[in-house]
């Protein structure tokens, strides 16, 4: 398996803060990667530097074979074209409808595309996402969080990315939605051979569909591996994460 | 990834991969029809591909397992085609907004007029943030503006006296134009685009975050803890702002009078003093706080129209803007008849 994602020795920070001191990580493609963590670990920290958002103090950080903290701003380009985003609440245009949220990349892609292909594919993928006929044409703004949250997911899928980041896609989500969503993200794997970076705090859908789970804590990545991997070794905060009642009834251990 | 493009081939389709980008062109390749197509030569589809080939509505032959998945995919999730849905592109401006922003006004007098009696009422620190922050920040911009407005009509009116040996009257023209009508007026405009502006985008971006929503739910009044301390530090404010107006406009026609007329500020101090009575400045002074009323009003209003997008924050700042100078404009208007009626 070759790797879609190799981070090492990353450290991030803000003024006096550090945020990430030395960590490394591996994400091989095709695989479903869980990302867990306290809060305030700096998850979403991690996203942010892997996709160019937060320059990194120290580091490597190899996505789709392009060292994003060293390349230029035409390569970065490049390997972000074959990356989609997804980020927590959405972040979807709010001046545009649903429809042309999705259009956006696509036209931005290939200028010259007949409205016809990119309405079809734009509708397409807010179907896959989950999201009725009708909510096409609305606005972010008439929708509610968890369509926005469906939309986001269908802007990142716009391009046919090979890595897809989704920044806690299922939070806020109720029970039904987020199963469904789970189902979705597994489904677009098995079709798109997707690789997908999933920060969740949700531990069913890390139960559900993620084939290994990164844990950050201390600043860096403590553990990869399967859920009973992780229980293995016996890192304090691993066994309350995975062993309180939340975790006993989505892993039955 | 390199897209081949699409050769017209009948019903086989090209070798390589069907993605976004070479979409179009085997839709112009292929035409209209509904003959089956030949898959086996496509190695790779994306999702556009996808749904291409599950749109056109033909028997699709030869696909390769891992195309044929995403087809499936695709057809599975298609969604059936709905009617756009009509979308007014535009409405007339309702009365009911003008009711509203009544109900806000008298609102605003209501809990303005409970003060007096209820003094601990009064957000003080709020208060006085705001205004430092429409007061003492704008008093550069205030003045510069006013000063070079003086210059320019000593310069202009210099120009016309002359050809009547009339110099000594630009005193006149400067000082009552500029304690009347332009010191207050330019004040409370540049004050609009500064403050009124900047009251609609503060409270506006609460409510697109729900801040005002919260303020509710604590039991608190979003008028009375956002918009009175505004409109309060800008009825303050604004007569101060106005009086130092006053006195840069004034410096600005003094200065130009001397160089261009060699009318010399002691000159001009006696002139004033003949010729101008009081109550040009304090009829222009009497209108800061009704201005000052205006442009707070329509901003704070504004702000608590802002939806939860991003486009309406900017829309209701402009609007903002535009109604508030609109009104100043309307009200100094009814000022001047009201004033030539009290014959002051």
């Amino acid at each position: 398996m070759t790797a879609a994602l190799t981070v090492e020795g990353l450290v991030t920070g803000f003024g006096d803060r550090t945020i990430h001191d030395g960590l490394s990580l591996t994400m091989h493609r095709g695989e479903v990667l869980g990302v867990v963590g306290g809060s305030g670990t700096g998850k979403s920290v991690l996203l942010r530097a892997i996709i160019g958002l937060v320059p990194p103090r120290a580091g490597r950080i190899d996505l789709l074979g392009t060292r994003m903290d060293e390349a230029g701003e035409e390569a970065r380009r490049a390997a972000l074209r074959r990356t989609g985003v997804m980020f927590q609440d959405g972040a979807l245009f709010s001046s545009l409808t649903l429809r042309q949220n999705v259009e956006a990349p696509m036209l931005e892609r290939f200028p010259g595309l007949d409205p016809r292909t990119s309405r079809g594919a734009a509708e397409l993928k807010l179907a896959l996402a989950g999201l009725p006929p009708e909510a096409a044409d609305l606005r972010p703004s008439e929708i509610s969080g968890g369509m926005r949250k469906r939309a986001g997911l269908a802007r990142a899928l716009a391009l046919d990315p090979e890595v897809v980041f989704l920044d806690e896609p299922t939070a806020g989500l109720d029970p039904i939605g987020a199963s469904a969503f789970d189902a979705l993200i597994l489904d677009l794997k098995r079709a798109l051979g997707l690789t997908v970076f999933f920060v969740t705090h949700d531990l069913d859908s890390l139960a559900a569909i993620c084939d290994r789970v990164a844990v950050l804590a201390d600043r860096r990545v403590v553990a990869v591996g399967t859920v009973p991997e992780l229980r293995a070794t016996g890192h304090p905060w691993i066994e309350r994460y995975f062993g309180g009642p939340r975790g006993r009834a989505a892993f039955g251990g | 990834m390199p897209a081949p493009t699409a050769e017209p081939v009948g019903p086989h389709l090209p070798e390589g991969a069907l993605t976004l980008g070479t979409v179009d062109a085997l839709r112009d390749a292929l035409g209209p029809g509904t003959g089956p197509l030949d898959l086996s030569g496509v190695a790779r589809v994306d999702m556009a591909g996808a749904w291409f080939l599950a749109a056109s509505g033909r028997p699709l032959r030869g696909a390769r397992p891992e195309v044929a998945a995403l087809i499936d995919l695709a057809a599975a999730a298609m969604p059936a085609p709905a009617a756009p849905a009509a979308r007014p592109s535009w409405r007339l401006p309702s009365p009911r907004g003008l009711v509203a922003g009544l109900a806000f006004f008298g609102r605003v007098l209501v809990l303005a007029a409970a003060l007096p009696r209820h003094p601990r009422r009064l957000r003080l620190t709020s208060t006085v943030h705001h205004l430092r922050e429409t007061g003492l920040t704008a008093i550069p911009i205030v003045t510069l503006m006013s000063f070079l407005i003086g210059v320019v009509l000593a310069f202009q009116g210099a120009a016309q006296l002359r050809q009547f040996g009339a110099q000594v009257f630009v005193v006149d023209l400067i000082a009552i134009s500029v304690l009347r009508e332009l010191g207050v007026l330019l004040t409370a405009i540049i004050v609009a685009g500064r403050s009124g502006a900047a009251f609609t985008a503060a409270i506006g971006s609460m409510k697109m975050r729900e801040e005002v929503d919260a303020l509710r739910t604590l039991g608190l009044d979003p008028v009375a803890v956002l918009a009175l301390p505004r409109i309060l530090a800008l009825v303050i404010a604004l007569p101060l702002l106005t009086v130092a107006a006053d006195v840069a406009g004034l410096l600005g026609g003094a200065a130009m009078s001397w160089i261009e007329l060699g009318v010399s500020p002691a000159m001009f101090v006696a002139r004033m003093e003949a010729a101008i009575g009081a109550s040009h400045y304090l009829v222009g002074l009497a209108k800061a706080p009704a201005f000052a009323l205006i442009v707070g009003l329509t901003g704070c209003w504004f702000g608590l129209q802002v939806g939860s997008d991003a486009e309406s924050l900017g829309r209701m700042t402009s609007r903002a803007v535009v109604v508030a100078i609109f009104l100043v404009i309307v009200a100094d208007a009814a000022f001047s008849i009201l004033f030539a009626v009290l014959g002051v």
